[in-house]
C-alpha cells in the first residue's frame, strides 16, 4: 500500500513534473490566467493521465513494441477527445475558454512520458496511481500559478472579487503582465526555487566547474 | 502470448482492435453528447445576440428575452428582406453551398472568408416608432481562425451598441482578449461610418485612441499583443458594413425601402 501511495504523492513535490521535469510547461503557461480554467485543465489531465496510464497498462503484454508508441497516442488521443466532448456538453463556457489547450492534452509530454516510462512496465493498478499522482503534480503547479495570476492579474479568485479594482471603484491596481502568459514563467521559476530550497537533492551538479586561477601574477 | 506478440499478424491484430475500440468510444461519446452540445451553442448563439445589442436581465431566461427579437433574412446583393430561405438555414453552411453562396474575388475578401452566403440573418428590436436595435451576424479570419461574432447597431444605423463573438480560437490571452469585457465596452456609441458615407471607418488602430483627436469616433483601442486578430477584426466590421456586405441593406433601410 505504501508503494502505491509514494507513487502517487512523490510526482506532486519529490518528483514534480513541471517542477524537475519541466514538461508540460506550454499549457501551464497557457491556462492559467485563472483558477477555473486552470482547475478544469487540471482535472482533464488528471483523468487522462490516470486513464490513460490505466489502459497502456492493461494491454502492455500484448503491445508488440514496433507500434507501442503509436498504440499509446491513439489512447491517450481518444480518452482526449471525450474529455473535450465532455466539457462541450458539460462546461460549454470553461471549453470555451480553454478552446485548444484540451486538445493539445494529447501532445502533453506528462502523459506520453508516464504512458512509456511507467505504465509499459506496471501493472494497472499501479499505473493508474501513477497517472493520477502526476496529473496533481502537474495540477498543483497549475493552482500555484493560477492563484497568483488571478490574485494579482484580476482581483480576484475563482471569479470571486477579493481584491477591489481600481476600475470598480477599489482601491487595487490590477497588474496587467500577470495576465499575460509570461508571468507564469517568472511564477514557475519561483515555484522551482522553492521546491529546490526545500528539498536540494534535486538541484543539478553543475556541468562543469570553473577552475581557479593558476596564473595569480598575470592578472 | 506474449513470446511471439512482435510478429506482423499480432501487430496487425493489436492495432486493428486497438483502433475499433477507440473509434468506438469516441463516436459514442460525440453522438451521445451531441444534441447537449448544440443546445449549448444554440443556447450561447442567442446569449452573444442578447449580449451585443446590450440586453441583459438575469431575472429572465435567455429564450424569454430572446422573444423580442425578430429574426429575418437579407438578400445581400439586392439589400432587401427575403422569405425564401430554406427550413433550418444555416448562413454557415450556405456559404459554401454552390446555390445559396458564392465565392468571393481575392480583392474585394478583405476579411479573408473566401465564400458568403447570399442571404443572411439579421435579428432586429422594433418599437412603434420603427427598428430600435439592428444585430447583424458578422465574421472574418483573425491569426488562427474565423472569429464569428454580431455586431448591434442602433435605430440610426450607424451608432454602435456592441460587438461580441461567440467563435473563434485566437491564443488565450492575446488574440483571446476579443472577449474581454473591459475591451468590448470600448465599442458602444462609435459610429461605423463617416458623415455621408457609405464607406465604414470604424476599425482598431495601434495603442489607445485620443479620444480628443479627430476621427476618433471611429477608433477602437488595438489589442496589445494581438496584431493580426486585431487587424482581423478591423476588416471583418470593414467588410460586413462595406458594399459587399451589409452596406445596400442598410441603405435601403435607411430610405425606408426594403
Amino acid at each position: 500500500m505504501s508503494a502505491s501511495k509514494d507513487v502517487l504523492t512523490h510526482p506532486v513535490a519529490k518528483n514534480n513534473p513541471i517542477a524537475l521535469q519541466i514538461l508540460g510547461v506550454c499549457s501551464a503557461l497557457a491556462v492559467t490566467s485563472n483558477l477555473n480554467t486552470a482547475l478544469v485543465m487540471t482535472l482533464a489531465v488528471m483523468f487522462v493521465t490516470a486513464f490513460s496510464n490505466m489502459f497502456v497498462s492493461l494491454i502492455r503484454n500484448h503491445m508488440p513494441s514496433s507500434i507501442r508508441i503509436i498504440c499509446q497516442m491513439t489512447i491517450i488521443a481518444s480518452l482526449v477527445i471525450v474529455v473535450d466532448q465532455i466539457l462541450k456538453a458539460y462546461a460549454y463556457d470553461v471549453s470555451k475558454q480553454l478552446s485548444v489547450f484540451v486538445g493539445l492534452i494529447i501532445t502533453n509530454c506528462i502523459v506520453m512520458g508516464r504512458a512509456e516510462a511507467f505504465a509499459m512496465q506496471n501493472p494497472p493498478g499501479i499505473s493508474f496511481m501513477d497517472g493520477l499522482g502526476n496529473g496533481m503534480g502537474y495540477g498543483v503547479v497549475l493552482l500555484f500559478v493560477g492563484f497568483f495570476r488571478e490574485l494579482f492579474g484580476s482581483g480576484s479568485l475563482f471569479g470571486y472579487e477579493i481584491l477591489p479594482l481600481i476600475t470598480n471603484g477599489g482601491w487595487y491596481q490590477a497588474n496587467g503582465l500577470l495576465l499575460l502568459p509570461p508571468s507564469a514563467f517568472f511564477l514557475i521559476g519561483i515555484f522551482i526555487w522553492i521546491i529546490r530550497t526545500w528539498d536540494p537533492s534535486q538541484v543539478e551538479k553543475p556541468e562543469f566547474e570553473l577552475a581557479s586561477n593558476s596564473k595569480k601574477e598575470a592578472a | 502470448m506474449s513470446a511471439n506478440k512482435d510478429s506482423i499478424g499480432k501487430t496487425i491484430t493489436v492495432a486493428t482492435l486497438l483502433c475499433v475500440v477507440c473509434s468506438v468510444i469516441v463516436s459514442a461519446a460525440a453522438v451521445l453528447l451531441k444534441p447537449m452540445q448544440v443546445a449549448n451553442k444554440d443556447l450561447d448563439r442567442k446569449t452573444n445576440i442578447l449580449a451585443a445589442a446590450g440586453i441583459v436581465d438575469s431575472s429572465k431566461t435567455v429564450d424569454e428575452l430572446f422573444a423580442q427579437i425578430t429574426t429575418k433574412y437579407v438578400d445581400l446583393e439586392t439589400g432587401k428582406f427575403t422569405t425564401d430561405v430554406p427550413a433550418k438555414y444555416d448562413a454557415k453552411k450556405a456559404a459554401k453551398d454552390p446555390q445559396l453562396g458564392k465565392a468571393l474575388a481575392r480583392n474585394i475578401d478583405i476579411a479573408s472568408i473566401k465564400y458568403q452566403a447570399k442571404v443572411m440573418p439579421v435579428y432586429l428590436i422594433e418599437s412603434d416608432k420603427g427598428i430600435d436595435k439592428l444585430i447583424l451576424p458578422v465574421h472574418g479570419y483573425g491569426l488562427w481562425s474565423t472569429l464569428y461574432g454580431f455586431l448591434a447597431v442602433e435605430g440610426d444605423l450607424n451608432t454602435v451598441i456592441g460587438l461580441g463573438f461567440y467563435s473563434h480560437a485566437e491564443t488565450p490571452g492575446l488574440g483571446g482578449e476579443v472577449d474581454n469585457p473591459t475591451w468590448k465596452a470600448l465599442w458602444p456609441g462609435k459610429k461605423v461610418y463617416p458623415q455621408g458615407s457609405v464607406e465604414p471607418a470604424l476599425g482598431l488602430v495601434k495603442g489607445s485612441v485620443d479620444p480628443a483627436k479627430k476621427g476618433a469616433e471611429h477608433q477602437i483601442d488595438g489589442l496589445s499583443g494581438a496584431t493580426l486578430t486585431s487587424n482581423g477584426v478591423s476588416n471583418l466590421v470593414k467588410f460586413w458594413m462595406g458594399k459587399n456586405g451589409y452596406a445596400p441593406f442598410l441603405t435601403n433601410l435607411k430610405a425606408g425601402e426594403v
